[in-house]
């Protein structure tokens, strides 16, 4: 088997996994999370297979990378500019290859353990008895947990079995894992759009996956299916202008593949000329916004970030799919991927007015969600809005040039990312768990108690030992805790990029991290410490290997993952791991090598401040004294107003909703009326009115004419034949005269006739 | 001095006539048919008359008349059975009575 075979085989078995389990195991749960789990784990091994002999090649790769494509459409008049598709695996693609089938694999591991419980809240149609108390939102009657109550809203509610669809939940996994795939492998912007839309279209199926769930007592609470239509839209906003981006590049160069267009000096040279319309952009420039704009939607970045947080609404192994392993982290390889486009005319005139803008968006990102991750109480909630924040990291890398900064933040953010996420899935369930425990041994839970929500849990260190520890890896390697964890490693690269280029971006970011640290202690001083603040936690639990195995794996990463991109001028441990490996491997990938940037040790302790400053002030806050339960947040007395606003997301979604949904939803209610139920429906109706006026007409001159000229000629053939039957008297000898005046009178016209002639 | 031919043919015309009328004016069943015999005689006087005058020496008319005289028995046989039968049916032989076979 050739490399360029496999390479191609990478996304395949996924989607296969996709329509075997829609098409034949659906029925079943256990052999649905056999062929979705066998099915990634294989591409985990051809993955695996293809990155070491990438690596194998070492920097050679950039050169001469893995190709295989086929021409696919023919296009555009020339066999030059036909689109094709096909594989392409240069040093980054080589790094997705190591990350997204790891996480990938861990995540539907993970999947399978955690979709095997649980249960949710949905509204019961229909009328029928009402047990439980109205008003009151209390559940009661511990044996059956199918027992119907009234919230605040007024709406019947019910639990319902939240592994009902399993089967396809693995099914739609492996849609988008081999979106991802897909479009970690594509050779051209094309085959990577299609990855990119794959992915979209399995957001929106999964966080709605949950779709008919709804929250008792908040009926203004953004339900699962709401939630992936905020997440389809969102993105599609940016994907629109995506598109634009990928038909003006087409339009200009004639081609998509990305070898043709950013390993191409010809080809970048031209693209680097003033673009018409405004002198100050390169098209190169113009083109590179446009396509920026789609990892705005993608890696939700401001103002495109408001989708992430709400598709947190999904099942948790969802939420890591998309933060971590997958879709966010396709944005930003977008604009890694295009780096050499973006930074048309970076060396020559400074930052061209592209980078600036993407560093300015990514920075502005990174502090300002940052700082709603300060108030919030769901523990998934948290990890959306760091994940946009060090989305803003690794875009803002990229706007400063510090491509293999960026690069190496992706990998190690997905690894700690991901590992998080599924921690924060394992508390969930286990205080799910506790609930159910609790509920069982007599007590009751209001209807709207939040396994979710932080200020439930406490004390969490003791039930699950496992989660705990690998969720402080993975916080502290968030938090970029110096030396051991991947974070730090990452996180130092980019602030030293930044602190050599752009010192306000340094500041910002540095700012950022000093939060990052913060929220991250916050979040595990809340969850883990302390004493439990409800019955549930008090009785938490979650002891399922298949939820346990992915979270020790991916820890092991957060750790190691780090070093292969220590900077190589660093004190003894530079030269110990082999003069950052991982930067000479990835800078092949570009034309132009990018320089080292210079070692300085302000950078160094500037991280290493930010990082134990913030975690040693969450530590202070929320570990030292744990909180009560019922006691407020002191950051909500430290921070006043600020904390609101904070908590309330800037109240981007309240203005949203004002500037763009209502009206847009206005528009549509409108348009609905004058034109589908004026114009349209009109006009169906004008043509069925005539039709059936027609057809009435027609009616009735079938009845009449048709109908009537039939009924008529036989009633008159048979009146004729009345009338004349009484010839046949019966009277032989009037026959015979008749016979014998007719024979005269044949006689008489022949003797006629005769004397005529 | 020889009778001409058509004194004959009057005479049976005149026959012919006389049992025209009988089947059509008679009411009685067995009258009708007698005149029918009436008027098959008078053909018969016809052919005999043409034969002796227009072709003495072939039998051709003969043997026509000699036909004809066969039929008027069988259609006398025939006539009368069917009388008898109706007779015993209706007790009528009134042709206007027999009337069945109407509208």
């Amino acid at each position: 088997m050739n490399l360029e075979l496999l390479a191609l085989l990478i996304p395949v078995p996924p989607l296969v996994a996709f329509f075997a389990i829609l098409l034949f195991t659906r029925q079943s749960k256990r052999a649905s999370d056999i062929v979705a789990v066998t099915a990634i784990l294989l591409t985990w091994v051809i993955a695996l297979i293809v990155f070491f002999s990438a690596i194998g090649m070492g920097p050679e790769l950039g050169k001469h990378p893995i190709e295989a494509s086929f021409v696919w459409l023919p296009f555009g008049g020339s066999s030059a500019t036909s689109l094709t598709m096909g594989a392409l695996i240069d040093p980054l693609g080589a790094v997705l290859l190591f990350f997204v089938p790891l996480t990938a694999s861990m995540i539907f591991i993970y999947s399978t353990g955690y979709m095997a419980s649980g249960h949710y809240w949905t509204e019961v149609k229909g009328e029928g008895d009402t047990h439980g108390h109205a008003g009151h939102g209390e559940t009661h009657g511990h044996e059956d947990a199918h027992e119907v109550v009234v919230d605040t809203a007024g709406r019947r509610l019910t639990k319902t079995d939240a592994t009902a669809w399993k089967a396809h939940f693995m099914a739609f996994l492996g849609l988008f894992a081999g979106g991802m795939l897909l479009l970690s492998v594509a050779d051209n912007l094309l085959l990577l759009f299609i990855g990119w839309e794959l992915m979209g279209l399995c957001s929106y199926l999964l966080i709605g996956f949950w779709h008919n769930r709804i929250y008792p007592n908040q009926p203004d609470r953004i339900t699962p299916i709401g939630a992936g239509i905020k997440a389809f839209m969102t993105t599609r906003v940016g994907d629109m202008f995506m598109l634009a981006g990928i038909v003006w590049l087409y339009s200009a160069t004639g081609t998509l593949s990305f070898r043709a267009i950013l390993y191409n000096e010809a080809t970048l040279e031209m693209l680097g000329e003033p673009w018409a319309l405004i002198p100050a952009l390169s098209v190169a420039g113009a083109i590179s916004i446009l396509i920026f704009l789609g990892t705005v939607g993608k890696s939700a970045q401001f103002p495109l970030h408001t989708w992430l947080p709400d598709a947190m609404e999904g099942p948790t192994p969802v939420s890591a799919m998309i933060h971590a392993a997958t879709m966010v982290s396709a944005g930003v390889y977008l604009v890694l991927r295009f780096y050499p486009l973006i930074s048309v005319g970076f060396e020559e005139h400074g930052f061209p007015l592209q980078m600036q803008i993407i560093a300015g968006v990514g920075a502005f990102t990174a502090l300002f969600a940052a700082t709603i991750a300060l108030a919030q109480r769901d523990i998934k909630k948290v990890l959306a809005y760091s994940t946009i924040s060090q989305l803003g990291y690794m875009v803002a890398a990229v706007g400063i040039g510090g491509y293999i900064a960026g690069a190496f933040h992706l990998m190690t953010h997905a690894i700690f990312k991901a590992l998080l996420f599924m921690g924060s899935g394992s508390v969930i369930h286990a205080v799910e768990h506790g609930e159910e425990h609790a509920h069982h041994h007599g007590h009751h839970f209001p209807v709207d108690f939040d396994a979710q929500d932080m200020f439930n849990m406490g004390g969490l260190w003791k039930r699950i030992p496992v989660t705990a520890w690998t969720f402080l890896i993975g916080g502290l390697a968030l938090a970029g805790f110096p030396f051991i964890t991947a974070g730090f490693w990452s996180k130092d690269e980019i602030l030293l990029d930044a602190y050599l280029h752009a010192p306000v971006v340094f500041w910002m970011l540095a700012a950022a991290a000093f939060l990052t640290a913060f929220y991250t202690m916050r979040q595990i001083g809340l969850a883990f410490a302390g004493e439990p603040r409800t019955s549930a936690a008090e009785e938490a639990t979650q002891k399922d290997w298949r939820m346990n195995l992915p979270l020790v794996v991916l820890a092991f990463f957060a750790i190691t993952a780090g070093f292969v991109g220590v900077h190589k001028d660093f004190p003894v441990l530079g030269t110990l791991f082999g003069g950052n490996p991982f930067k000479n491997f990835v800078g092949a990938t570009l034309l132009e090598k990018p320089e080292t940037p210079e070692f300085t040790w302000i950078v160094v302790i500037a991280s290493i401040l930010v990082s134990l400053g913030g975690l040693f002030v969450g530590w202070l806050v929320y570990v030292r004294k744990p909180l009560k339960a019922g006691q407020e947040d002191p950051l909500k007395r430290a921070l006043g107003a600020l904390y609101t606003l904070f908590e309330n997301k800037y109240y981007f979604d309240e203005a949203y909703n004002f500037l763009f949904v209502r009206p847009s939803q206005w528009l549509a209610a409108q348009i609905y009326q004058v034109i589908d139920r004026g114009i349209i429906d009109g006009i169906l109706h004008a043509i069925a009115f005539g039709t059936q006026w027609t057809a009435f007409r027609a009616k009735d001159f079938d009845t009449h004419v048709v109908n009537g000229g039939g009924d008529n000629l036989a009633r008159g053939v048979g009146d004729l034949g009345d009338s004349f039957k009484y010839v046949q008297s019966g009277r032989i000898q009037q026959y015979l005269t008749v016979a014998i005046v007719g024979v005269l009178l044949l006689a008489g016209i022949f003797v006629w006739s005769l004397f005529l002639s | 001095m020889t009778i001409p031919l058509h004194w004959y043919l009057l005479v049976a015309a005149a026959m012919f006539a006389l049992g025209l009328y009988g089947v059509l004016a008679r009411r009685n069943a067995v009258a009708i048919l007698m005149s029918i015999e009436l008027m098959l005689n008078a053909v018969n006087i016809n052919l005999v008359a043409f034969w002796r005058y227009l072709a003495p020496l072939q039998v051709n008319g003969q043997m026509f008349a000699i036909m004809v005289f066969t039929v008027a028995a069988a259609e006398a046989a025939v006539g009368l059975a069917l009388i008898i039968s109706i007779y015993r049916n209706r007790e009528t032989v009134i042709a206007e009575d027999i009337n069945m076979l109407k509208w």
